[in-house]
């Protein structure tokens, strides 16, 4: 996977803006598209009128109410899938590997670690707790993954990162059951968080987590220059007068967040991270400056919409977003790895 | 390395380098089958101390009365329970153990052992099914674990052939996505479960040997018997094919038809140890690596992989069930342990500056 930037001057420039914001413009309707879907559909279908009186607050018939119970769920989508598109893309990007998802990198088994470690040992209840530990656990397990992945001949390649990945997520999944199995009214707790999904949303959880995806993701948009660097290789990079170690450092600071503060509150979601910044490069090619962004807007329709087919093909007992999201996402991940010449990974 | 350099200094100036060779060869073999002896020893009192000590203590003379079949003192808990789990235990152990060496060998790789690049991960996923969905039989879950890893096992194999046959780094990156996409089918499954029934899915899912009885003996002692042998058999070639392929293919190997039949004898180990057992964690990713160490460069690793997994199994579960106040299944402790080895594997082999 080479992530060349794309230097074209003058016209063909100005073109290429034009396309990226027709690109961005097209993603934003069918995110708002998605969204209404989200509202409309369900066990209960609402109708037109019903959808824009409950938008506006009305609670006068059942429909109504189904509108006001879907519009938290539908934001915490929103949030939950920008921030994982963003996270996916920077870990992308700093690891300089196609491979890169919270899933298969073990992050996510470093979260639910933290969390049953608090939930077990230290009376852990509170949703605002969840997200401390979560995201320390995410930190400690990407931190691991990436320096044990880096080790020996060769740096970081995508098969050593992803064989990291998964021992750790073993290991880490062994620790989780050492310290549920003796206690199985927190098992309880424990399979509420982890299965969360965006199903129990309101609007208090999502005013707990906004702060910190509006800091995450304002972190690495701003690292994207730094990573458009660092597509280039760590000496061109620092001969381009990137402070090389700084850069990677603030930007998986970002993700690390980002993904953290999206785990604490859904529970561990795989493949949104890895799939969407493939297909939005396809898009608008590979400068960060564009790719977060709109990562960020792909991540939502993927997680909005794998929420409403959950919803649609459950019935009455849905299926979790991030089932959806693994049964998805998993095939393309194997298609990636299909694509990929053998040398390069 | 000490050894050979030993042997070199005091030799005569007029002795040939052939002699050197020949002794020194000598010298490695004698090792191998030292090694060896030493595991199976260890094994064999492994098995035998689980079956007198415990909750309540035995004699010698007791287990061999019980084996005999005389009416002695405690045969209930040595006859029906502690015989079927230590000789699952060992079986599964074994099991693990070569499968674990031979797909780390085969794919020149520490860590791609059949537990982490997920062929075990299709037998969990259908066990949890068979438990919690279809309420099936302990026996007929077996069955269907075996099948599924088999199927799963097939599936990624497929999934990494292009053109150019299958290439070793696919078919580990194959089998990670697609587990993760089986771990999130166990997640479904769980979350639609009633609180008793999840602790018993995720007992299975742990790996544990509660459930061992001389019924569900049989599959096993029956796979052990046919297919550990072929896979010795095999043990030459794959030596000729941890060369690279070219080389083998060089050497005479038939490599990719060596490669799916290796495939095949290893995931069926796998598949009916995990259908006994469930998928005692890193028992196959810890076995190779040590079982290598202790043996030195001489040869394959994966007899004594083998032996080693049985005695790793044999002594977790002892530990487990008896020093830790709470009864934990087998597999938490070995996963507990795969953790910190996971990093001295690493840091070793960073310092060898090999890569992994």
């Amino acid at each position: 996977m080479t992530l060349a930037v794309n230097t074209r001057p003058g016209v063909e420039h100005r073109r290429a803006v034009s396309a990226r914001l027709l690109t961005t413009v097209g993603l934003l309707v069918v995110l708002a598209l998605v969204c209404v879907a989200s509202v409309t559909f369900g066990v209960l279908d609402v109708g037109w009128n019903d959808l824009v009186a409950g938008v506006m607050g009305g609670q006068e018939t059942t429909a109504q109410a189904a509108v006001v119970k879907r519009m938290p769920r539908t934001v915490l989508a929103v949030l939950i899938g920008a921030a994982l598109g963003v996270a996916g893309a920077v870990m992308q990007g700093v690891t300089r590997n196609p491979l890169a998802d919270p899933e298969i990198f073990g992050v996510n088994a470093g979260a639910s670690l933290a969390v049953v470690t608090g939930i077990v040992f230290l009376g852990l209840s509170s949703q605002s707790g969840y997200i401390w530990f979560a995201m320390v656990g995410a930190a400690a397990a990407s931190l691991f993954v990436y320096s044990v992945g880096s080790l020996g001949r060769g740096g970081a390649t995508p098969l050593k990162l992803a064989l990291a990945g998964a021992a750790t997520a073993v290991a880490l999944s062994s620790l989780v059951s050492a310290i549920l199995l003796p206690n199985v009214q927190d098992m309880e707790t424990f399979r509420s968080w982890s299965i969360g999904g965006v199903g129990g949303a309101t609007w208090d959880k999502i005013a707990l987590i906004a702060p910190f995806l509006l800091v995450g993701l304002l972190i690495s948009w701003s690292s994207s220059r730094a990573l458009n660097s660092l597509a280039l290789g760590d000496e061109l990079a620092a001969g381009l007068g990137e402070h090389v170690n700084r850069s990677r450092l603030l930007a998986s600071l970002g993700g690390v967040i980002l993904c953290g503060a999206a785990t604490a509150i859904a529970g561990p979601i795989g493949f949104v991270g890895l799939v969407v910044p493939h297909v939005v490069r396809l898009l608008v090619g590979v400068d960060h400056r564009w790719l977060i962004p709109l990562s960020a807007i792909g991540g939502a329709i993927l997680l909005t919409a794998a929420d409403v087919v959950g919803r649609l093909v459950g019935g009455t007992e849905e299926i979790q977003v991030g089932i959806i999201t693994s049964i998805v996402g998993a095939p393309f991940f194997i298609w990636i790895v299909r694509r990929q010449k053998v040398r390069e990974l | 390395m000490t050894a050979i350099s030993e042997h070199v200094a005091p030799a005569e100036p007029g002795t040939s380098t052939l002699d050197i060779v020949v002794a020194s060869r000598r010298r490695r073999s004698h090792r191998r089958i030292l090694v060896h002896l030493v595991l199976a020893v260890a094994v064999l009192v492994a098995f035998w101390l689980s079956l007198t000590l415990g909750r309540t203590n035995y004699s010698s003379a007791d287990v061999i009365g019980v084996i005999l079949g005389h009416d002695v003192e405690g045969s209930f808990t040595i006859g029906t329970l502690r015989i079927p789990r230590a000789s699952t235990g060992a079986l599964v152990g074994l099991a693990f153990g070569l499968a674990g060496a031979t797909f780390q060998t085969m794919l020149r790789n520490p860590l791609a052992s059949p537990d982490v690049i997920g062929i075990s991960s299709g037998a969990s996923a259908a066990a949890v099914i068979g438990i919690l969905v279809l309420n099936l039989e302990p026996s007929a879950v077996s069955l269907l674990a075996t099948v599924a890893a088999l199927a799963t096992a097939m599936a990624v194999y497929l999934l990494a052939y292009t053109r150019g046959g299958v290439a070793n780094t696919r078919l580990i990156l194959v089998g990670i996505g697609l587990s993760a996409m089986l771990s999130s089918v166990v997640s479904y499954v769980l979350s639609g479960a009633a609180a008793w029934d999840m602790q018993v899915a995720m007992r299975w899912l742990s790996g544990n040997l509660n459930g061992a009885t001389h019924e569900r003996l049989v599959p096993l002692v029956i796979a052990t018997v046919v297919l550990v042998p072929v896979l010795l058999w095999l043990t030459r070639d794959l030596e000729a094919m941890r060369l690279g392929d070219q080389t083998a293919a060089a050497l005479g190997v038939p490599v990719e038809r060596r490669r799916i039949l290796l495939i095949i004898v290893a995931v069926a180990l796998m598949a009916f140890g995990t259908a006994a057992a469930g998928p005692i964690a890193f028992v196959a990713f810890l076995s190779g690596p040590i079982a290598a160490r202790i043996l030195g460069p001489v040869g394959s690793p994966v007899l004594a992989s083998g032996l080693f997994g049985a005695l790793l199994v044999l002594v977790a579960d002892f530990v487990a069930q008896y020093a830790l106040g709470t009864k934990f299944p087998v597999g938490v402790l070995t996963g507990a342990l795969g953790a910190p080895f996971l990093i001295y594997l690493l840091v070793r082999s960073n310092r060898a500056g090999g890569s992994l």
